[in-house]
């Protein structure tokens, strides 16, 4: 019986929020012509009309996503993924590192007790650092509002690009050797057994979905709403083409800088994209773009700082340094490719 | 005597999991301790990857969850 009110509830949830999802355009336009009674093609209205169609579409599509990967994660927990990840070579622990880094529950905090954790139970270190990379840079969220803004194709890219940089920059640090440049207590450290986890079953996966979205929601939405807003002026008063002079495919020091520029920027994903989507819209090139939400979503000072903790400052800065070039490149290619 | 630990560095989920720990054990009655492992060598030696985790009698209940004050006192309970 409960397995059938939640089946239900789930149902009618989602029919509704497609009812609501589907017919937002169309708010939006009424809103801002008919409601406000704004011409057509200023740059007020249209600023508007990008946020009163974007904030509740963003915020919606939000939901639903945090919800749906809040579901696949309770299959998977750090200790799962360090059992299956222990004793594999180091190629093909790299690729599933970086796999695993996407579906794994993380948090940039709990960074060092999983490095240690991989470590002592014979990880090697560059497939740690394969999952330390990917779990923060193949954002959940990023991916499905580039799913939603851009298409599959974007939000393909996006995810391919993350696992390689993944896969190449551990499997570097791997050869690199640079065991030494890790605080030797790591290698001391007695594990005990951690936690003995029970079995969920559907009703409790449902909670940890809904509990998922009320923590990031409740998180997020301001950055959200920010971003939008700002996003939206850009799209309503800075003219076309303004930014192809220089984040266009013909500034070539455009994809550095924005790596640069990104590091020390400590967004996240919901609120970086829709800045995204109005740069890319007023001519700014993907490459560029995509090089840019990268640095911000995946390289941050905190996590470098949190990280210090265990790595020698040598290490750190030759984590981030190969990191970095690896975004830089996939910026240039995706400028000359596409 | 209950001794509950709540193991993390400081992050502000850490800092709610404590107060609900201390609400749980104090709306059951207990006679209990309270004590926050803050030094990342020692949260090690519980073995847990994701903090916040709850201690109770030297046994990991759970890791990188913030429960409330219902969930806490079903394990501090048993």
């Amino acid at each position: 019986m409960r397995i059938l009110k939640w089946t239900l509830l789930l149902t009618a949830a989602v029919l509704l929020w497609g009812l609501i999802y589907w017919n937002l355009a169309a708010f939006g336009g009424w809103f801002t012509y008919s409601l406000l009674k704004m011409q057509q093609g200023g740059h007020l209205s249209s600023a508007v009309e990008f946020f009163v169609f974007e904030t509740p579409k963003v915020l919606m599509l939000l939901v639903l996503i945090v919800f749906g990967i809040g579901i696949i994660r309770s299959f998977f927990t750090p200790e799962k993924t360090r059992k299956i990840l222990s004793g594999k070579s180091e190629t093909v622990g790299n690729i599933l590192a970086a796999l695993l880094g996407v579906v794994t529950p993380f948090c940039s905090c709990s960074a060092v007790p999983l490095f240690v954790g991989f470590v002592t139970a014979g990880v090697p270190i560059g497939v740690t650092f394969s999952f330390l990379i990917s779990a923060p840079m193949i954002n959940e969220i990023a991916l499905v509002m580039l799913f939603g803004m851009f298409g599959w194709r974007v939000a393909g890219l996006y995810m391919g690009v993350g696992l390689l940089i993944a896969i190449v920059a551990g499997w570097i640090l791997g050869r690199l050797h640079m065991e030494k440049h890790i605080e030797p207590w790591v290698f001391q450290a007695k594990m005990g057994d951690g936690a003995q986890e029970n079995a969920m079953n559907w009703e409790d996966r449902i909670r940890y979905g809904l509990n998922a979205v009320r923590d990031i929601v409740s998180k997020v939405w301001i950055y959200v709403i920010l971003g939008i807003a700002v996003g939206a002026g850009i799209h309503g008063y800075v003219p076309q083409d303004f930014m192809a002079s220089f984040m266009g495919k013909g500034a070539w020091w455009s994809v550095p800088a924005a790596v640069l520029l990104g590091v020390p920027m400590y967004s996240n994903a919901a609120g970086i994209i829709p800045v995204v989507k109005a740069l890319l819209e007023k001519g700014a090139a993907l490459g560029t773009v995509l090089a840019f939400m990268m640095a911000v979503i995946g390289l941050s000072l905190p996590e470098a700082i949190i990280l210090r903790n265990i790595l020698k400052p040598k290490l750190v800065f030759t984590f981030f340094g190969i990191v970095a070039v690896g975004i830089v490149i996939i910026g240039y290619l995706f400028n000359i490719l596409l | 005597m209950k001794k509950i630990q709540i193991l993390g560095t400081g992050c502000p989920k850490c800092k709610a999991l404590t107060q609900n720990a201390e609400t749980a054990a104090k709306e059951l009655g207990l006679e209990y301790t309270l004590e926050k492992v803050t030094d990342i060598k020692e949260i090690m030696k519980f073995g847990v990857m994701m903090t916040p985790a709850l201690v109770v009698d030297g046994q990991v209940k759970t890791a990188g969850k913030l429960l409330n004050i219902q969930e806490i006192k079903e394990m501090l309970k048993l």
